[in-house]
C-alpha cells in the first residue's frame, strides 16, 4: 500500500538531493573541521557554505548570525536562557497560549523559578491579542518569544511588527520559527527579531539538525559550554553530515520559494479543504484563514473521535494528526485548539493535514474519496450523530 | 502510535451489534462529549431472561469502540445476574488488553452494563455517589475508591488512566493520593518507616513479637522458638518443641521467623539458630 504521506508538520521526508550532498561526510570526508591539516579544513568550508545559505534563506545579514544546534527544541532553550541570563534583574517574560512545548514547558517551568510569566491568549481564529499583548510589556520584561507560525493550525503571527515594537522598548524578542521556516519569504535583518530557531527536518533535511540565529550585537550566553565550535557559542564537535544536508536543504528550499512551488502547494491544500467541507457536513475550519501557511489545514468533523479517524485513514495508507486528547495519551485535546475556545465537540474530532512539495494532486483526491465514508461511518456509531440531526 | 491487539483493531475496524435496539430492555448511558468518549449500550432480553441481543453506539477511539464492540458480545446468552459481575479488567482481558492509558475504556463499558441492568430493574437511577473530587472530568470519590480497589492501583496516574479523574487541571491530585493512601493504608498496610530503634527497644521488640506473633503460630505444630541473644543485626535463636527436630525448620526460620521479624521490627535483621 503507497503510503499518502500529509503530515509533513510532524517532520518530511528527506529531499534525495539531500541525502547526496550528506552521504560523502558519512564516509570520505570525515575530517574534523577543527583540524589545522586541510583535509578536515576542506569540511570546515563546507560548513561554512551550508552557513551562508540558511543566512540567505531567512535573510540575516551576515552567516556569522547562524549556529548549529541539534534541534528546534535546543535552540530555543538557549535562547530563553541566553536572554534572562543576559537581563537577570528582569523577571517578567512573556509568550503566547499557544506555544509548542519547546517554549510553553520551559516557560512553566521558569515560572516556578521565580520568572512572572505571561501567557497571551488568542481569539476564536488563533490571532494573539495585542492588546492583551501590549498592555503586560513592562520595564521588568526580560524576553518576548512568540513562535512564527504555529504548528496545528499553521497560523501565523505578525512577528515583523511586533518584533519591531518590542525592540524599540529595549526588550528581547525571540521567534520559534520552526514551522515557518522553508514556507514563506523571510528577511529577518529588516525586522526586530533578535533571535530565531528553526529545525532542518520540517524542510527536507535529517532530523537531528537545528539552527539558532542569533543577531548581531544581542547579548549572549552559551548553554553548550564547551569547544571554541560556532565562535565558542555552541560547544562539541560539528554535526557534519547534518550541516552539510540543511545547507542543501536550505538551497532548494530558497528555490521552491522563489519558483511557484509553494504556490502548487497552497492550491493543494485549498483543494482539499473546501471538498472536504462541502461534502462532509458539520465540519470546519481551525485557524484565521487568511493568514495561515500554505500547507496547513486543521479541519474540525463534528461528533467523531480523531483517533478513530486517524486509525481508520491509516488502513488506507493516509498519515495525518489530530488535535484529539485520546492520541497524545493525555485527556484533554490540544491546549492550541483549547486556547482558540474551539467547542469540545469540534476539538475531539480535529485533524490536522499538512502537505510537502512531495504532495501530488492524486494523493489529495484519495484523500478527498476515503475521508467522507470515514467520518460517516464513524457517525453512524456515535450516539451525538442522531440527536444533533434530531434537533436540526 | 498505540500498541493494539489485533483483537482490539478487529473490534475496532468490524464492530459487532452497532446501532440502537428499539424496544430495548434496559438502556445505560454513560460519558460525554466533553469528556472525549461515551457509550449508549442496549440489550433485550429472551423468556428464559437471557441477554438474548445487545448493542451499542460509541464516540470515542478506536479502543473505545472496541470495548462496547467486545461488551455487546461478552454479554449474549448471560442472564443479568451472570453480566453483573463482568468487570472492566474482563473486557480488557477479552480485547487481549488494552493500553493502561487506554484502561478507562474498558471502565466505561463496565458503568453502561451497570446502568442498562439498573435501568432494567426499574431501580431508580442511583443518585451521583460521594461527591465530586475531580471536577475537569464529574469523578467522585465513590469512583475512585471503587476502581482503586478492585484494579488494585496504587498512584494518581493509575487512576487517570483508570477514570480519568486527574487528568485534568490537576487541581484533584491531593485528595486522590487521600484516597489511594486511606485504601492502601487500611487494605494493605504500608510498612512503617520505623525510627531508629535503641538496643533495647530493638531487643524488647523481638522478644514481644516472638512472643505475639511467631510462637503462637509455630505452637500449631507443636513448635517453639526460643529467644538467646541479640548482636546487632543478629538474631540468635534456638528452635523447641516438634522444630528442634523437624528437618524443615530451617525454612521456617528464613522463611518466616526471619521474614516477620524484619516486617515487625526492623529490615536489616538475620536471624541464625544455634544450638
Amino acid at each position: 500500500m503507497d503510503v499518502i504521506y500529509l503530515d509533513n508538520n510532524a517532520t518530511t521526508k528527506v529531499a534525495p538531493e539531500v541525502v547526496t550532498a550528506m552521504l560523502p561526510y558519512l564516509s570520505e570526508y570525515y575530517g574534523n573541521p577543527s583540524s589545522m591539516h586541510s583535509f578536515g579544513g576542506n569540511v570546515a568550508a563546507e560548513i561554512t557554505r551550508g552557513r551562508e545559505n540558511i543566512a540567505r534563506l531567512i535573510g540575516a545579514e551576515s552567516p556569522n548570525e547562524i549556529i548549529f544546534t541539534s534541534c528546534g527544541t535546543e535552540s530555543d532553550g538557549t535562547a530563553i536562557r541566553a536572554a534572562i541570563e543576559s537581563n537577570p534583574a528582569k523577571k517578567h517574560i512573556i509568550t503566547s497560549r499557544v506555544e509548542h512545548p519547546a517554549i510553553k514547558n520551559l516557560y512553566e517551568t521558569l515560572s516556578k523559578k521565580g520568572y512572572r510569566v505571561t501567557f497571551v491568549p488568542v481569539d476564536h481564529q488563533g490571532r494573539l491579542d495585542l492588546d492583551y499583548f501590549y498592555q503586560n510589556l513592562s520595564e521588568e520584561t526580560a524576553v518576548v518569544s512568540l513562535m512564527w507560525a504555529n504548528n496545528e493550525t499553521g497560523v501565523i503571527f505578525p512577528v515583523e511588527e511586533i518584533s519591531q515594537e518590542v525592540k524599540e522598548r529595549g526588550i528581547v524578542f525571540h521567534t520559534d520559527a520552526v514551522q515557518a521556516a522553508g514556507k514563506f519569504k523571510m528577511d529577518i535583518k529588516t525586522t526586530g527579531v533578535d533571535m530565531l530557531s528553526l529545525s532542518g527536518h520540517k524542510f527536507h533535511a535529517p532530523k537531528g539538525i537545528g539552527v539558532l540565529y542569533i543577531r548581531k550585537g544581542t547579548k549572549f550566553a552559551p548553554y553548550m559550554i564547551g569547544g571554541h565550535q560556532e565562535h565558542g557559542r555552541r560547544g562539541g564537535t560539528e554535526n557534519v553530515a547534518s550541516i552539510i544536508a540543511l545547507g542543501k536543504a536550505a538551497e532548494m528550499a530558497q528555490e521552491h520559494l522563489d519558483g511557484t512551488g509553494y504556490e502548487r502547494v497552497g492550491k493543494l491544500r485549498d483543494k482539499l479543504e473546501s471538498t472536504l467541507l462541502a461534502q462532509i457536513p458539520h465540519s470546519m475550519v481551525n485557524g484565521d484563514r487568511d493568514h495561515r501557511l500554505l500547507n496547513t489545514t486543521s479541519i474540525a468533523f463534528e461528533y467523531v473521535e480523531g483517533e478513530a479517524i486517524l486509525l481508520m485513514m491509516n488502513e488506507h495508507g493516509i498519515c495525518a494528526s489530530s488535535g484529539s486528547a485520546c492520541t497524545s495519551g493525555s485527556l484533554e485535546p490540544s491546549h492550541v485548539l483549547r486556547a482558540m475556545g474551539v467547542p469540545f465537540t469540534a476539538a475531539h474530532g480535529s485533524i490536522r493535514f499538512s502537505l510537502s512539495r512531495y504532495t501530488t494532486e492524486k494523493e489529495i483526491d484519495v484523500v478527498i474519496e476515503k475521508l467522507p465514508p470515514i467520518i460517516k461511518r464513524l457517525r453512524g456509531m456515535s450516539p451525538f450523530w442522531k440527536e444533533s440531526m434530531a434537533s436540526n | 502510535m498505540w500498541e493494539y491487539t489485533d483483537k482490539v483493531k478487529d473490534h475496532f475496524l468490524n464492530p459487532r451489534n452497532v446501532g440502537i435496539l428499539e424496544d430495548a430492555d434496559g438502556v445505560g448511558e454513560v460519558g460525554s462529549i466533553a469528556c472525549g468518549d461515551a457509550l449508549t449500550f442496549y440489550f433485550k432480553l429472551d423468556e428464559a431472561g437471557k441477554i438474548k441481543e445487545a448493542t451499542f453506539q460509541t464516540f470515542g477511539c478506536a479502543s473505545a469502540i472496541a470495548s462496547s464492540s467486545a461488551l455487546t458480545e461478552m454479554v449474549k446468552g448471560l442472564t443479568l445476574e451472570e453480566a453483573k459481575n463482568i468487570t472492566n479488567e474482563d473486557i480488557a482481558e477479552y480485547l487481549g488488553g488494552l493500553p493502561k492509558e487506554k484502561m478507562h475504556c474498558s471502565v466505561m463499558g463496565r458503568d453502561a452494563l451497570e446502568k442498562a441492568i439498573t435501568c432494567h430493574l426499574g431501580e431508580p437511577e442511583k443518585e451521583v455517589e460521594g461527591e465530586i473530587v475531580c471536577e475537569c472530568f464529574g469523578v467522585t470519590d465513590v469512583e475512585i475508591d471503587r476502581v482503586v480497589r478492585e484494579n488494585h492501583l496504587s498512584s494518581i496516574e493509575d487512576v487517570t488512566d483508570y477514570v480519568k479523574a486527574g487528568g485534568g487541571c490537576g487541581n484533584c491530585h491531593d485528595r486522590i493520593q487521600e484516597i489511594i493512601d486511606s485504601i492502601l493504608g487500611t487494605e494493605r498496610p504500608a510498612k512503617k518507616k520505623a525510627p531508629a530503634l535503641t538496643n533495647l527497644q530493638k531487643i524488647k521488640l523481638i522478644e514481644e513479637s516472638i512472643e505475639r506473633e511467631i510462637n503462637p503460630n509455630l505452637k500449631k505444630d507443636s513448635g517453639r522458638l526460643e529467644l538467646v541473644d541479640v548482636d546487632g543485626n543478629r538474631v540468635l535463636v534456638r528452635m523447641g518443641g516438634n522444630c528442634a527436630s523437624c528437618v524443615k525448620s530451617p525454612i521456617t526460620l528464613k522463611h518466616y521467623v526471619e521474614s516477620k521479624l524484619r516486617e515487625l521490627v526492623a529490615p536489616e535483621l538475620v536471624v541464625e539458630e544455634v544450638q
